[in-house]
C-alpha cells in the first residue's frame, strides 16, 4: 500500500513568482510593446487584458551549442521506403539533414504570445503617467456587483436547495404515480403482525395473510421505484450577478486634426482620452464614447477615423463645441446622462474663435457637463516658457477666463505623458474636503 | 464472448477514488513485485491538478525549486502551448528520489491512473533503483532535502545580497549547466544536511573574521626570487588540476572574485545539472523499460480478468499513441521517438531470447533462446546506458521494423547522402551511428580549461576540441564567454582546436565585466 497524497488543495500558482521575475526582466520590452498596441488599440481596450509576443532581448540564455551549420553529422532516421546505398538527398534551404530541433532552451519564440493580464498592462500604462498610487489601486478597482435572487433553477451547489419547492414537487410526482405512502404501508404492515399474533388461525385468516403479505410486497417494491425525493423534484434557489445601480456616462472626445497635430501629439492626447475613460469605467456601468474631430468644421466620427485619418484645413474650435451640444441635445440628454468631455488641441484657433469658443462653454456646455478637461499639447521646448504663465495661445487664454469661472473646468499644458494627470487630480480627489487646484 | 464476473474487475468505468487507486495499485504491485521481478523504492503517489502539473514543467519537474525568471519564462511557454492545445500535458511525472515521487493528474480516467502507475512507479522506479548511471551519479535518498537547502540558501542570498545580484549569478550559472558535470569521475555523495550546515558556517565565520591586513604580510624568504615564485605558480597549477572539464566546479573552486555565497550558488547549480546527468543518457532505456513494464502489466491484468474490455481498449489506443513512430518524411515526425525505440527493443529482446530466429542465434548467440526474457531484461536495465544499450542489442528484426537508415550530412554539400539501410551490410553502421547519436560526448561541445595565467594576466584559457569540425554557435557562444568572465573576473580566452590536425581553428576573447 504506498502513501497517496492528495496535492490538489495545495496551492497552485507556485509559479507565479518566477513568471512575475521574468515579466521584470522583460519590463522595457513589454512596456514599448504596450504602448505601441495602446496607440493602435481602441480606447475602450486598453482596460483588458493583451497578448504580447515574448521579448526576445533580455530574455535568451545562452550556451555553448554546436552549430548546424559546420561539420559532418549522421544522422539516422527511421521510415526509409526508397532509398539505397548511395543516394543523394537535396538539403532544404534550412536547418541539416531532416531531424528539426526539438523544443528547449534556446528555442526559437519569435512568433510566441503571451497573455498579459488587465493588472500588468493597466500597471506598464500608469508607469509612463506617473499617476499616485491611490489612483492607481483606484482605476484598478472592478465595479461591484450584488447578488439577486431570480426564481429557481434546477442546477446549483446544495447550499442552495429550495426545500420548500423540492419537497412541493416531490409530493406532486408522488402522488401522480401513487407512490403507496408511509401511512398505508404502515396500516398494512399492522394487520400482518396482528394476523401473525393470531395463535391459531383460521384458514381465511391465513389465506388473509398470504395476500396480505402480497400486498405488502407490491407495495414495498413501488415505493423503492419511486422515489421520495428524486432528482427532478430538487430545486434551487437561482441568483443572478446584477451590478449595482448606476447611471449611465458618455464620454465626449474631442481634438484637433488640422496638419499642426503631428503622431506625438495625437499619442499624448490618445492617452489623454484614455485615461478619462479607465476613470469613468470604474464610476459608471455604462459609457458610450463619442469622438469628435475638427479642422475648421466639425464632425462625430468612429475611433480609427479620429486617430488615423488626416484632413486638411484651418481650425476653429467652436464648430467641435457646436457640435457637441447638437449631439447632447439629440442623443444624451442631460437629466439621463454624466456628461465628461475631453478636448486636446495644439491651442491654435482662428482669429476671434477663442472668444466664441469661451462663451459656449460658459453660456451652455458647461451648465450640461459634468466635468470638461481641456489639454493644449505642447512643446517639450516650450514647456519651459509657457511653464505656468497666463500667456499661451489664444485658446489658453480665453479657456483660463472658463477655468476662473466654473469649478468643474480643468485645463492644463501637456508636453510629456507625466503632465497628463494634473488636469484630472480634481477628479480623483473628489472625495477630499479641500479641493486641490493646480 | 464469455462474460467474465464482474467480481474479479478492479475499477468499473472511468471515475476514480481513492479507494479504487489503492486496490490497483496493489494488484499492480503484486505482478510487477511477484512476477516480473522489480525492485523499486517505496512509492509514495501524489495527485495533482493540470495547472499543478504546469508548475512542476517549469521547474524542470522538481517538487522544490528555487525561484528563477527563466522558469517563469518556461511556465509562460508551455501554459501558453497548453492552452492552446498544440500540445497536452504529460499523465504523470515521477521523481527519481526516495521514496519515489509519482504525480498524477486529476484529469486522468481510472484506466488512466492505472497505467500510469505501473509506468511510472513501477517501471521508472525500477529503473531508478537499479541502473548503475543512477546508483553511481545520484543520490535519491538526499535530493528533495538537498532542494530544500538550495531554495532556502538562495532565498536567504536574494535577501541579503539583493535580487539582482543573486539573478546575475544565476544567469551565468546557468549558461554553464551542461558544463557543470563530472562526466568521467563519480562526483562526491551529497553529503548530509548536517556536514553542509557546518560547511556553511564556518564559511560565515570566516567571512566575518577576515581581516584584509594578512593579506598585506611579506614573505618569508622576500628575495629568493623569481625561481620560487615560478615553482609556486607551476604548483598552484598542478593544484589546480588542470585540465578541467567542469567548468562550473573550476569556477567556484578558483575563480578570483567570487564570494563565498556565490561559490555556493554555482554549486547548487552544478548538483542539480549533476542530478539530471543519467536521464539525459538514458532516454531510451528508461522510457522504454517504463513501457514495456506497463504494457505487460495491463495485459497481465486483464489477462487475469482485473480489468473491462472497455478499459483494456482505452489503455491500448494510449499505449499506441506513445509508442507511435512517424517516418522521417512525416509531418509529425520529431525525431526518434523513445518511447517506441526502446519499447521495440525491449520487446524484442523478450522475442530473441523465447523465440530466436537463426538470425537471432548469430547476431546474439549469448542470449538467443535462454528463455529468460525477463532476467536478461533486468540484467540490461541494470549495466547499460542508451548508447552501449542500443550497440548491444539492437536487432536487425528491429532496424528493419523502422526501416532506420543513416544519412551522412556534410555541411559543405548541398546534399545528404544515404550511406547504409536496413540491409545485412547496413546493419552495424546503422546500429553503430545511431549508438553514437545516443553517445552524450559526442553531442555535447567539449570545452575545457587548460590554462590559467594566474601571476600574469590572469587569463583563463579555454579549449574547444573540435570533433568532425563542428563548431560552435557564434552569438551563443559569445554570449557564453561573457558570463563565464563575470564569474571568473577577468579575461577569458576560447581557442577551438580540431581534434584529428591539432590545428587551432577560431580564438576568441572575453574580457571581464
Amino acid at each position: 500500500m504506498p502513501n497517496f497524497i492528495d496535492r490538489r488543495l495545495n496551492p497552485k500558482d507556485r509559479s507565479l513568482g518566477n513568471r512575475q521575475r521574468f515579466l521584470k526582466r522583460v519590463h522595457e520590452e513589454l512596456k514599448r510593446t504596450i504602448r505601441d498596441q495602446i496607440k493602435s488599440d481602441k480606447i475602450i481596450d486598453v482596460d483588458a487584458a493583451h497578448g504580447v509576443p515574448i521579448p526576445k532581448r533580455g530574455a535568451d540564455e545562452p550556451s555553448f551549442q554546436h552549430s548546424r551549420t559546420s561539420g559532418e553529422r549522421h544522422h539516422v532516421l527511421p521510415g526509409n521506403e526508397t532509398f539505397s546505398p548511395g543516394d543523394r538527398l537535396k538539403k532544404p534551404e534550412t536547418g541539416a539533414g531532416g531531424g528539426r530541433a526539438g523544443p528547449g532552451r534556446g528555442e526559437n519564440t519569435d512568433d510566441f504570445v503571451f497573455a498579459l493580464s488587465r493588472e500588468e498592462v493597466l500597471d506598464l500604462f500608469f508607469e509612463d503617467l506617473e499617476l499616485p498610487d491611490m489612483v492607481k489601486l483606484s482605476l484598478r478597482e472592478t465595479v461591484s456587483y450584488k447578488s439577486h435572487r431570480v426564481g429557481f433553477s434546477t442546477v446549483g451547489t446544495p447550499s442552495n436547495i429550495n426545500v420548500g419547492r423540492t419537497m412541493r414537487n416531490s409530493f406532486g410526482r408522488r402522488m401522480a404515480l401513487r407512490r403507496p405512502s408511509e401511512k398505508e404501508f404502515q396500516a398494512l404492515a399492522d394487520e400482518i403482525a396482528a394476523l401473525e399474533r393470531e395463535e391459531q388461525p383460521s384458514p381465511q385468516q391465513r389465506h388473509r395473510l398470504l395476500h396480505l403479505r402480497e400486498e405488502l410486497e407490491v407495495i414495498e417494491r413501488r415505493r423503492r421505484r419511486i422515489a421520495y425525493v428524486d432528482p427532478v423534484d430538487v430545486r434551487f434557489n437561482r441568483f443572478e450577478r446584477q451590478p449595482l445601480p448606476n447611471a449611465s456616462a458618455v464620454m465626449f472626445c474631442l481634438m484637433d486634426v488640422s496638419a499642426s497635430m503631428g503622431e506625438r501629439e495625437k499619442d499624448l492626447a490618445k492617452r489623454f482620452f484614455v485615461l478619462l475613460h479607465l476613470f469613468l469605467k470604474r464610476r459608471y456601468e455604462r459609457i458610450d464614447i463619442v469622438f469628435i474631430r475638427h479642422t475648421d468644421e466639425a464632425r462625430e466620427v468612429d475611433e480609427e477615423t479620429f486617430f488615423f485619418s488626416k484632413q486638411s484645413g484651418g481650425t476653429v474650435v467652436s464648430t467641435a463645441l457646436e457640435e457637441m451640444l447638437r449631439v447632447i441635445e439629440d442623443r444624451y440628454p442631460s437629466n439621463l446622462w454624466n456628461i465628461y468631455a475631453a478636448q486636446a488641441s495644439d491651442g491654435d484657433n482662428a482669429n476671434g474663435d477663442s472668444e466664441r469658443c469661451a462663451e459656449l462653454l460658459r453660456g451652455s456646455l458647461m451648465r450640461l457637463c459634468q466635468y470638461y478637461a481641456y489639454v493644449e499639447i505642447i512643446d517639450e521646448r516650450e514647456s519651459e516658457i509657457f511653464g505656468s504663465t497666463d500667456n499661451g495661445t489664444s485658446l489658453w487664454r480665453a479657456y483660463r477666463t472658463v477655468d476662473s469661472a466654473v469649478p468643474n473646468f480643468q485645463m492644463t499644458r501637456v508636453a510629456r505623458p507625466a503632465d497628463i494627470y494634473p488636469v484630472f487630480r480634481k477628479l480623483f480627489a473628489r472625495h477630499q474636503p479641500v479641493q486641490l487646484r493646480r | 464472448m464469455a462474460r467474465r464476473p464482474a467480481s474479479t474487475l478492479l475499477f468499473d468505468g472511468s471515475e476514480w477514488n481513492f479507494a479504487t487507486l489503492s486496490r490497483t495499485y496493489d494488484a499492480i504491485e503484486a505482478i510487477a513485485i511477484g512476477e516480473m521481478g522489480l525492485d523499486v523504492y517505496p512509492n509514495q503517489i501524489e495527485i495533482i491538478s493540470s495547472e499543478q502539473m504546469l508548475d512542476a514543467y517549469s521547474s524542470v519537474g522538481m517538487p522544490l525549486m528555487y525561484q528563477h525568471w527563466s522558469f517563469g519564462k518556461r511556465f509562460v511557454f508551455e501554459s501558453q502551448l497548453y492552452q492552446k492545445g498544440y500540445r497536452g500535458l504529460a499523465y504523470e511525472l515521477v521523481i527519481n528520489s526516495n521514496p519515489c515521487i509519482t504525480y498524477l493528474m486529476e484529469e486522468n480516467t481510472m484506466p488512466m491512473q492505472a497505467l500510469v502507475t505501473a509506468h511510472a512507479a513501477f517501471g521508472h522506479n525500477h529503473f531508478f533503483k537499479n541502473n548503475y548511471l543512477f546508483r553511481q551519479w545520484t543520490d535519491a535518498g538526499a535530493i528533495l532535502g538537498y532542494m530544500d537547502f538550495a531554495k532556502k540558501y538562495i532565498a536567504k542570498c536574494e535577501e541579503r545580497h539583493g535580487l539582482n545580484a543573486v539573478e546575475e549569478i544565476l544567469d551565468s550559472a546557468h549558461a554553464l549547466q551542461d558544463h557543470g558535470v563530472f562526466h568521467y569521475r563519480r562526483p562526491p555523495r551529497l553529503s548530509s544536511e548536517k556536514v553542509t550546515e557546518r560547511a556553511r558556517e564556518r564559511l560565515e565565520y570566516e567571512e566575518q573574521t577576515y581581516s584584509d591586513l594578512w593579506r598585506t604580510l611579506p614573505t618569508a624568504g622576500g628575495s629568493s626570487g623569481i625561481e620560487e615564485v615560478e615553482r609556486e605558480a607551476l604548483e598552484r597549477k598542478k593544484a589546480l588540476n588542470l585540465p578541467e572539464e567542469n567548468l562550473l566546479y573550476f569556477l567556484e573552486k578558483h575563480s578570483l572574485i567570487l564570494e563565498p555565497w556565490q561559490r555556493e550558488i554555482l554549486r547548487i547549480v552544478r548538483v542539480i545539472a549533476q542530478y539530471f546527468y543519467p536521464q539525459s543518457q538514458t532516454k531510451v532505456m528508461n522510457e522504454g523499460c517504463a513501457t514495456f513494464v506497463h504494457y505487460s502489466i495491463i495485459n497481465r491484468l486483464f489477462d487475469q480478468g482485473k480489468l473491462s474490455e472497455g478499459a483494456m481498449l482505452e489503455l491500448l489506443a494510449s499505449h499506441a499513441n506513445v509508442v507511435f513512430q512517424p517516418g522521417f518524411d512525416n509531418s509529425r515526425f520529431y525525431g526518434l521517438n523513445p518511447y517506441a525505440l526502446g519499447f521495440a527493443m525491449m520487446q524484442d529482446i523478450e522475442r530473441i531470447c523465447t523465440m530466436p530466429t537463426e538470425e537471432d542465434r548469430d547476431w546474439f548467440p549469448t542470449i538467443a533462446g535462454n528463455g529468460n526474457s525477463m532476467g536478461t531484461l533486468i540484467d540490461a536495465w541494470e549495466n547499460h546506458r542508451d548508447e552501449s544499450f542500443i550497440l548491444q542489442y539492437l536487432s536487425p528484426a528491429v532496424i528493419r521494423k523502422f526501416r532506420l537508415f543513416r544519412l551522412a550530412d556534410r555541411a559543405a554539400n548541398k546534399f545528404c547522402e544515404v550511406t547504409s539501410i536496413h540491409d545485412e551490410r547496413g546493419y552495424s553502421a546503422v546500429r553503430a551511428a545511431l549508438a553514437r547519436n545516443y553517445d552524450p560526448v559526442a553531442n555535447r561541445p567539449d570545452i575545457q580549461v587548460v590554462d590559467v595565467d594566474l601571476l600574469g594576466d590572469r587569463q583563463l584559457r579555454l579549449k574547444h576540441v573540435i570533433k568532425n569540425g563542428i563548431l560552435l554557435e557564434e552569438s551563443n557562444r559569445d554570449a557564453t564567454l561573457a558570463h563565464i568572465s563575470r564569474l571568473w573576473g577577468y579575461e577569458v580566452s576560447l581557442a577551438g582546436i580540431d581534434a584529428s590536425t591539432g590545428k587551432v581553428l577560431y580564438e576568441c576573447s572575453s574580457t571581464g565585466a
